[in-house]
């Protein structure tokens, strides 16, 4: 049924399922560093879960000078409903 | 510094040079920890030996079919997530959970509180022979299907053979002396010995220290099956552990960890702790003979039990107890018993000597670790683990005591446990009670 979740449940499951964190902890302004408890790793595990969630939407990688600017829940969602519309 | 020679010249493959003793602080075991076939900790593993209780199965990971060797020792039940951080346990690879948990179960035995340690003078030493297996298998299929962009950024630190030990340091936040050690299925072995010197020479106080294994995997079976060195009693899994057997075929793989929390005597007495035994005497040798056999004369083993009895301030005829290394290989049980003979003499036929590795298969690695829980819960108890599975001594070859089939209550003053490893490495281990 996941065609019927918003990007952003999607957004959200996966990196409450990656960093292990309580859903109300992933806000829109939610740091993955300074708020999620992530490391450097952990962020690219993250952008590499993303690329395969939203295959479709993304329509190829997460170029490295993108990925570096994924830092918020809320990027993250807004950068994918982008290459979404696009 | 001072030092004092209590060796003897010996031309039988004792050394030509006396052992050196150095005037050093003794260490005790204060905490155990163990994560096996047989049990999830320390007590139900050792309830579980003392009971003579197979714990090798058919293998459930996966589908052992295509394999020569279809049984193991596996830790079933297991979900790491219910006994450390889900988030770590997901970002680490399953010899680290077993070594991880294990460690804390040790340190929680011992009743140590870190908050009242030094931190700087405790320090970990888990050792893994093969590391993390099934990091590395699952990762290398990931490439070959999806690709380099899609392996895990925690594949290698995953599967680095010291990352068990680092885990346990950032878990409890101790800065002393912390690295893994590699020694094949002698590490466990050498990484409790190799703790007990950093204690005695100073560099710290407390040491956590043993081995952990995790390679039930296919590649791993695939890999020993290849070199004809595991088991094919897969009819009946229960027996195909039998050491000394005249129908043993091979190992049995087992994996889990065995951990002990090793003390200078000074610090456990100031604390109070509770006091196991000593760990009085550790050698290393190698064979230097070949990759994977042993020495037929049993000429490395014969040296590192010999000096490791000898640095414990003892003579052979004061060792009650063997915990062999008793592979069930053909070539392993013959040539330890043949090096046990050598070196024992007449007390030779005095002492038990069995392989717990009837019961827990060979963890590899861990196996070091495991057998030094048991080598300190027999002197605690005064009851021998048997070998079960001896149905027919192979005789000559394999004469000694192997305590068949059933426990045995003994006193026990003094156990040896001996490990060996591919590579030619041999450990040897001395307790002792205090």
């Amino acid at each position: 049924m996941a065609d019927h979740k918003t990007i952003e449940q999607r957004v959200k499951e996966i990196i409450v399922k990656q960093l292990n964190v309580n859903e109300e902890q992933v806000t829109p302004s939610a740091s993955f560093l300074d708020d999620l408890g992530a490391d450097s790793l952990d962020t690219v595990e993250l952008i590499m879960a993303f690329e395969e969630e939203f295959r479709e939407e993304i329509k190829g990688e997460i170029p490295e000078a993108d990925a570096e600017k994924l830092q918020t829940v809320g990027q993250v969602s807004d950068y994918i409903k982008a290459k979404a519309g696009a | 510094m001072q030092t004092q020679s209590t060796g003897q010249q010996q031309q039988d493959g004792r050394g030509s040079r006396p052992v050196v003793r150095e005037p050093s602080r003794r260490v005790v075991v204060t905490g155990l920890g163990a994560i096996t076939a047989l049990g999830h900790d320390a007590e139900q593993f050792w309830a579980a030996l003392v009971a003579g209780t197979p714990g090798v199965r058919r293998v459930q990971r996966f589908d052992p079919s295509p394999f020569a060797s279809q049984v193991g020792a596996e830790v079933l039940d297991w979900d790491a997530a219910q006994h450390m951080d889900p988030k770590e346990a997901r970002r680490n690879d399953r010899y680290t959970h077993f070594g991880f948990v294990a460690a804390k179960q040790a340190v929680a035995d011992s009743g140590l509180v870190m908050d009242g340690e030094d931190r700087d003078r405790v320090g970990v030493m888990i050792g893994s022979g093969i590391g993390g297996m099934y990091t590395y298998e699952s990762q290398l299929a990931v490439l070959a299907e999806r690709g380099p962009r899609r392996v895990s950024p925690f594949t290698i630190p995953s599967l680095i053979g010291n990352m068990c030990s680092g885990m346990v340091a950032i878990e409890y936040g101790v800065r002393g002396p912390n690295f893994g050690l590699v020694s094949a299925c002698a590490t466990g072995s050498h990484a409790i010995g190799e703790a007990m010197h950093t204690i005695q020479r100073g560099d710290a106080d407390v040491m956590i220290a043993g081995g952990s294994e995790a390679a039930i995997t296919p590649f791993a079976y695939a890999t020993f099956c290849a070199m004809k060195a595991m088991s094919e009693h897969n009819d009946e899994p229960a027996r195909a552990s039998r050491p000394f057997d005249r129908a043993r075929d091979g190992f049995v793989m087992g994996e889990g960890a065995g951990i002990l929390v090793l003390e200078s005597l000074e610090h456990a007495q100031a604390r109070g702790a509770r006091i196991y035994c000593e760990v009085a005497g550790y050698a290393a040798s190698c064979d230097a003979f070949h990759i994977t056999q042993p020495d037929p004369e049993g000429r490395g083993l014969l040296l590192a039990m010999s000096r490791a009895i000898e640095k414990a301030g003892l003579a052979p005829s004061d060792i009650d107890y063997i915990n062999a290394h008793g592979t069930s290989t053909p070539y392993n049980d013959k040539f330890e018993t043949l090096a046990i003979k050598k070196l024992f003499g007449a007390h030779a036929q005095q002492l038990a000597v069995s392989s717990t590795k009837s019961m827990t298969g060979h963890l590899l690695g861990a196996a070091g670790g495991i057998e030094s829980v048991i080598s300190v819960k027999t002197i605690q108890t005064g009851t021998i683990a048997p070998t079960i599975n001896l149905d027919e001594p192979d005789l000559p070859d394999c004469d000694l005591d192997y305590v068949p089939h059933t426990a045995r209550a003994k006193t026990v003053r003094a156990v040896l446990s001996n490990n060996l490893g591919f590579g030619g490495q041999n450990a040897a281990l001395v307790f002792k009670a205090v």
